[in-house]
């Protein structure tokens, strides 16, 4: 039974990347986009989210186990790979790279955000509010290890959602793949600007 | 004038199984309209390598010499292809030869390829049609689709599509696209599709259809332009709905 469990898992880590990961990294985005309206709106939108009803079921089901897994599993799936893009140079040979290169990336970034902002809430060493964004954000090095890290998380979910639906069996055709392609990079464009837009706010206050 | 043009080969050579390759340099007359195979003929015929001194025979696999057994594969100039269509003239020199990395070396050139034919039986790649009595003549099957299934029919096992697969490796077991578009031209068959589900199933685990990671280098590479990563899709949409019917259950299933 080994070889159902190989499949349940794989089928597991696709699912779990964009139901519910995906769908919480664009509402995650979208509500720190309220910064932009200046720090009130931020305060607002984020304190809404922490007053969420049941909040710790919530969390734990559609934030943290999902993420464990697929972190967990995709680290498995990256390291079972072995790159040949010195003979095969073509444009999924590197998104299929990428892929993997971004998934530890954005693995490390989010395992440092998680503890930076949520953990630190959680033990009270921290207050959530745009303070302690701004007080992040307003250092270089972190700056640009947010910038990286969004820009890879944003990657890798754009990314992946191309495979998804590979992998699901919806785009079957050569050309429905390619149209995919172009909407997901354009799903890149979108969602690296709100996070990235975001991360400037709290650096730079503009 | 043409009598002095040589042409250069740089062969990574294997004595054993179990010894470590070695590279040789050789140095044959060019001759007109020579593919890789009539150049290694060249060195059989006369193995002497590019420093004067004797050797063995450069030793390699080949069954057709038109590119549809599949026997002659190897990886030539960093490209993995059969050497009988690979031809000197249209190479860069040296023209560097290497057994393909994914399969174990018998000797020089020529690769165990039997992971592929131990997949096939693994996906049950054929159609049982032998009866104790005469089953009379099968279903019809419609022109539109003899024609794609027509395409998926000339894969010959070659083993390039594992060669180019960057999840095809030691720390993997996935069995490669090879066999897994195999399961598409039989489950299309309309005899062969009576066994559908079975055969389905027998791909539905880490090492079958999951082993994919839609890096699609096999599309590009196979040199029978077989569509593998159309039928590895097509494979995930019918493993779903497989899923679906085999735990919710279904008609086909009591």
């Amino acid at each position: 039974m080994a070889g159902t469990r190989g499949y349940v898992n794989r089928r597991l880590h696709s699912l779990l990347g964009v139901i519910p990961i995906g769908i919480f990294l664009i509402q995650h985005l979208t509500v720190n986009f309220f910064a932009t309206r200046g720090p009130e709106a931020f305060n607002a939108a984020a304190h809404f989210m922490e007053s969420l009803p049941y909040r710790y079921v919530l969390e734990t089901f559609i934030i943290f186990l999902p993420l464990l897994f697929h972190a967990i599993y995709g680290v498995y799936i990256a390291f079972t790979a072995k790159s040949n893009l010195s003979n095969f140079g073509y444009f999924r040979n590197w998104m299929f790279i990428f892929q993997r290169i971004t998934g530890i990336i954005t693995l490390i970034f989010i395992a440092w955000h998680v503890w930076e902002t949520r953990i630190a809430i959680g033990f009270g060493w921290a207050e959530l509010n745009y303070q302690l964004m701004e007080g992040i954000l307003t250092e270089p090095f972190f700056f640009w290890f947010y910038i990286v890290g969004v820009i890879s998380t944003t990657f890798h979910f754009s990314n992946g959602l191309w495979s998804f639906f590979v992998s699901w069996g919806i785009t079957v055709s050569p050309r429905s793949q390619k149209i995919m392609t172009y909407a997901s990079i354009i799903i890149f464009l979108a969602i690296s600007y709100v996070g990235v837009r975001t991360l400037i706010q709290f650096a730079y206050g503009i | 004038m043409s009598e002095n043009k040589t042409i250069t080969m740089i062969i990574t050579r294997q004595d054993h199984p179990d010894e470590s390759s070695y590279e040789e340099k050789f140095e044959i007359p060019y001759r007109e309209n020579m593919n890789v195979i009539s150049a290694l003929m060249e060195i059989r015929r006369n193995p002497v390598n590019a420093d004067g001194e004797p050797t063995t025979p450069v030793y390699w696999d080949m069954g057709c010499l038109e590119e549809v057994c599949g026997a002659c594969s190897m990886v030539i100039n960093g490209t993995p292809r059969q050497s009988c269509t690979a031809l000197v003239d249209q190479l860069e020199q040296p023209i560097r030869l290497e057994p393909m990395t994914t399969f174990p070396v018998n000797r020089d050139l020529a690769v165990d390829r039997s992971r592929m034919f131990d997949s096939l039986k693994k996906v049950k790649g054929w159609i049982p049609i032998d009866g104790t009595h005469d089953l009379g003549p099968g279903p019809k099957m419609p022109e539109s689709k003899r024609q794609w299934a027509y395409e998926l029919s000339k894969c010959m096992t070659c083993g390039v599509c594992l060669e180019a697969c960057p999840n095809v490796n030691s720390k993997s077991d996935f069995i490669g696209p090879a066999a897994l578009s195999q399961v598409r031209l039989f489950n299309s068959h309309p005899t062969g599709e009576m066994n559908k589900s079975e055969r389905l199933q027998t791909i539905m685990d880490a090492e079958g259809l999951m082993g994919c990671g839609n890096a699609q280098n096999c599309v590009q590479a196979c040199p029978k332009g077989i569509p593998l990563t159309t039928s590895i899709a097509a494979l995930n949409r019918d493993t779903a709905v497989e899923s679906f019917k085999s735990f919710f259950g279904s008609d086909q299933r009591v």
